[in-house]
Order: structure tokens, then C-alpha cells, then sequence
């Protein structure tokens, strides 16, 4: 167990936390647990839930940002998923899109494959993000101040990056109980909700 | 005759693509030109994050193209078959068929020889694009697209875009 172990949130309960925030923004889940853990806590026809392309989350959000300019997105990630994918912190910080909020709630271990460590303990993913050109940019460990973070990025023009840094529990949580095809399509039809066809 | 770059653009956006993204190739550069000069390109720094965008933006109401050089098509292809392939989410890839006839850099060469047999392998629709059958080629690429939602693939060999 790390020293900062036993204060930290749990990624269930931080994500809890995030969702009881959403209206109608349209969110993208990264693969592993994080999709599992939110398709428990809140399913919703606006999220999408990720069981592959590992590192591809924040380039699904960003398509869908710059596809729907007026819906703010919101992509949950991971640490090992950031690393995976850093291309992509410079795309979108390059980009800028207004509507794009990045969650990255890291727990500095593949979680799904038995918790080996990743390297977010000696490298600061939120700077990262901030170099790369994301307007607003906050690290959080505490519960409130996650929820003041959120509460704050979701009003403001973006791109924001979030990171949470969580314990490595896992909820007790089964596999999304949703058909990949079928879940295309409700979100599609989700994010396209008010637009003429 | 080779097809200038702009007529087949026009020709791709009269069946409806309207997102275009990806990672250059010498072989695409008027595609891109002629595509930047409209302000419609995404540019993207690796190929399955070009695959990542088309996919969130065919969610988001668009008809999405993806530009690679064929060894991009390496680096793509777990999206193309953990994302695409399982999701239903379709997009057209224009890939530069770098390495065709064993005449190219010696990076090139592999892929080349093999890119048509991966994509048969990945059960990704392809066809090579011909100068003189660029409407029809986009035309069959369009109807994959539409029916089968999946990536479907027009290889792009060197001088048949001007």
C-alpha cells in the first residue's frame, strides 16, 4: 500500500460523485473497470462505454466534441489510458475545443490486469496536459474539492483536464450489460437528440 | 490520366463524407491541401487516434474519412478491429499504398506486400482506386459504409492523384 493509500477516494466514489453532476452532457467511458463501475452507478443513454482501443477514449470524445460543438463532452480516463494515448493531449490542445472536459481519474496501476504499476507516480499527467495546451487544468485527492473541480470545468469553456488521483480499489461491479452495436446507436441517437435529420 | 486531387475531394463530399482526418503521406498531400484550403481537415498525430475521431464523429452525426500512409494502417488496426469492427462504426480510409510492386523505401516494402491480405484478414472491404473509375470506387465504398457500417478501405496507389 502506498503512504497516501488509506486517504484516498476510491474511483467508485469518485466517479459517483462526478455523475451525480451530469445533465446532458454526452460522456465517453474508457475500457476496464471505469466503464463497468459507471454502467453500475448511473447508466445513461449518453454514455458510452469503451471495452477496447485501449488509449482511443479522448480521441472518441474529441470526434464527438467537434461533431457537436453545441453538447458539452466529457471523457472519463484512465492513467494507463493517458499514457497509452498521449498524442492525443496534444490534438486536443491544439484544437481547443470548448466543449471537451477530461476526467482522468488515476489510480497509477493497470487495474484490469492485476495491478501492475503504470508511471503516473513520476509523471505529472495534469502537466502534461497543461504544456499541451488544455485552458484549464486541476489536480484533485479530495472528494470536495473533485466535486468543486467538476462542478467548475463543466460551466467553463474549455478544454479542461481533471485529474483524481484514486486508490486502487475496484468496485465489485459485473461487465456492461450493453451490445457494442446497440450501444453505438443509442448513443449516436443520444447525440444527435435536436438536430434536424 | 491521373484525377486532380480537388475533383476527387468534390467527389467524396457529393456522396456526403464530411469529416476528414488523419496523418499525411506524400501520395495524399493535394487530398489535404485542397482539404485544408476549405478548413475541413482534423489533423491528427497517430492514425488509430484519426480512427478514435471518426468514430466519435459518425456518433456525432458525421460521415467520417480517415487519411494514412499504408503503415498507419499498423498502428490503427486495434481500433479498427476492437473499436470499429465490434462497435458498427463505419469510415472510409483512403490509404497510401506505399511499397506497391516491391518499388519503394525499404520501410515500405513488408506492408506493401502484405496490406491487402491484412485487411482481407480483419474482414476490412478494400479496393484500389483507379483513375478512370474514382466515381464508381467512391460510389461502392459509400454503399459499404452505409450497409455494413464498418471501415471500408480505398488503397491509393502513387499517380493516380495529381
Amino acid at each position: 500500500m502506498r503512504p497516501e493509500e488509506g486517504v484516498l477516494t476510491s474511483r467508485g466514489r469518485a466517479i459517483g460523485a462526478v455523475l451525480a453532476l451530469l445533465t446532458d452532457e454526452l460522456v465517453v467511458v474508457c475500457n476496464g473497470f471505469p466503464s463497468r463501475e459507471v454502467y453500475a452507478l448511473r447508466d445513461r443513454p449518453e454514455n458510452f462505454y469503451m471495452i477496447g482501443s485501449m488509449g482511443v477514449a479522448p480521441a472518441i470524445g474529441l470526434g464527438i466534441a467537434l461533431a457537436r460543438p453545441d453538447r458539452k463532452v466529457v471523457v472519463f480516463d484512465g492513467d494507463g489510458n493517458v499514457l497509452m494515448g498521449m498524442g492525443t493531449l496534444a490534438t486536443v490542445g491544439a484544437l481547443k475545443p470548448k466543449n471537451f472536459l477530461h476526467i482522468v481519474f488515476d489510480n497509477e496501476v493497470y487495474g484490469s490486469t492485476g495491478n501492475q504499476p503504470t508511471i503516473s507516480q513520476s509523471v505529472r499527467l495534469e502537466q502534461a496536459a497543461k504544456a499541451a495546451g488544455y485552458r484549464n487544468v486541476e489536480r484533485v485527492r479530495e472528494l470536495d474539492d473533485l466535486v468543486h473541480e467538476a462542478k467548475t470545468m463543466l460551466k467553463q469553456e474549455g478544454p479542461s483536464f481533471l485529474l483524481v488521483k484514486v486508490s486502487e480499489m475496484a468496485d465489485d461491479v459485473g461487465r456492461v450489460g450493453i451490445e457494442p452495436a446497440a450501444m453505438t446507436d443509442r448513443f449516436r441517437q443520444a447525440a444527435l437528440r435536436g438536430v434536424p435529420s | 490520366m491521373p484525377i486532380p486531387s480537388k475533383d476527387f475531394v468534390s467527389l467524396l463530399q457529393e456522396v456526403g463524407f464530411d469529416f476528414f482526418t488523419g496523418v499525411p503521406d506524400s501520395t495524399l498531400g493535394g487530398i489535404i491541401a485542397t482539404l485544408i484550403e476549405q478548413r475541413a481537415y482534423v489533423p491528427a498525430v497517430r492514425e488509430d487516434e484519426a480512427v478514435g475521431m471518426a468514430a466519435g464523429a459518425f456518433m456525432g452525426g458525421k460521415v467520417p474519412a480517415v487519411l494514412m500512409q499504408n503503415s498507419g494502417l499498423g498502428t490503427s488496426l486495434n481500433a479498427l478491429i476492437s473499436l470499429n469492427l465490434i462497435y458498427l462504426q463505419p469510415c472510409l480510409l483512403l490509404i497510401s499504398w506505399r511499397g506497391h510492386d516491391g518499388k519503394d523505401a525499404p520501410e515500405h516494402l513488408v506492408m506493401g506486400q502484405v496490406m491487402t491480405r491484412m485487411l482481407d484478414l480483419v474482414r476490412i472491404p478494400h479496393r484500389t482506386l483507379g483513375a478512370e473509375s474514382a466515381r464508381e470506387d467512391i460510389g461502392w465504398a459509400a454503399q459499404v459504409f452505409m450497409k455494413q457500417r464498418i471501415p471500408v478501405a480505398l488503397l491509393i496507389k502513387k499517380g493516380i492523384l495529381s
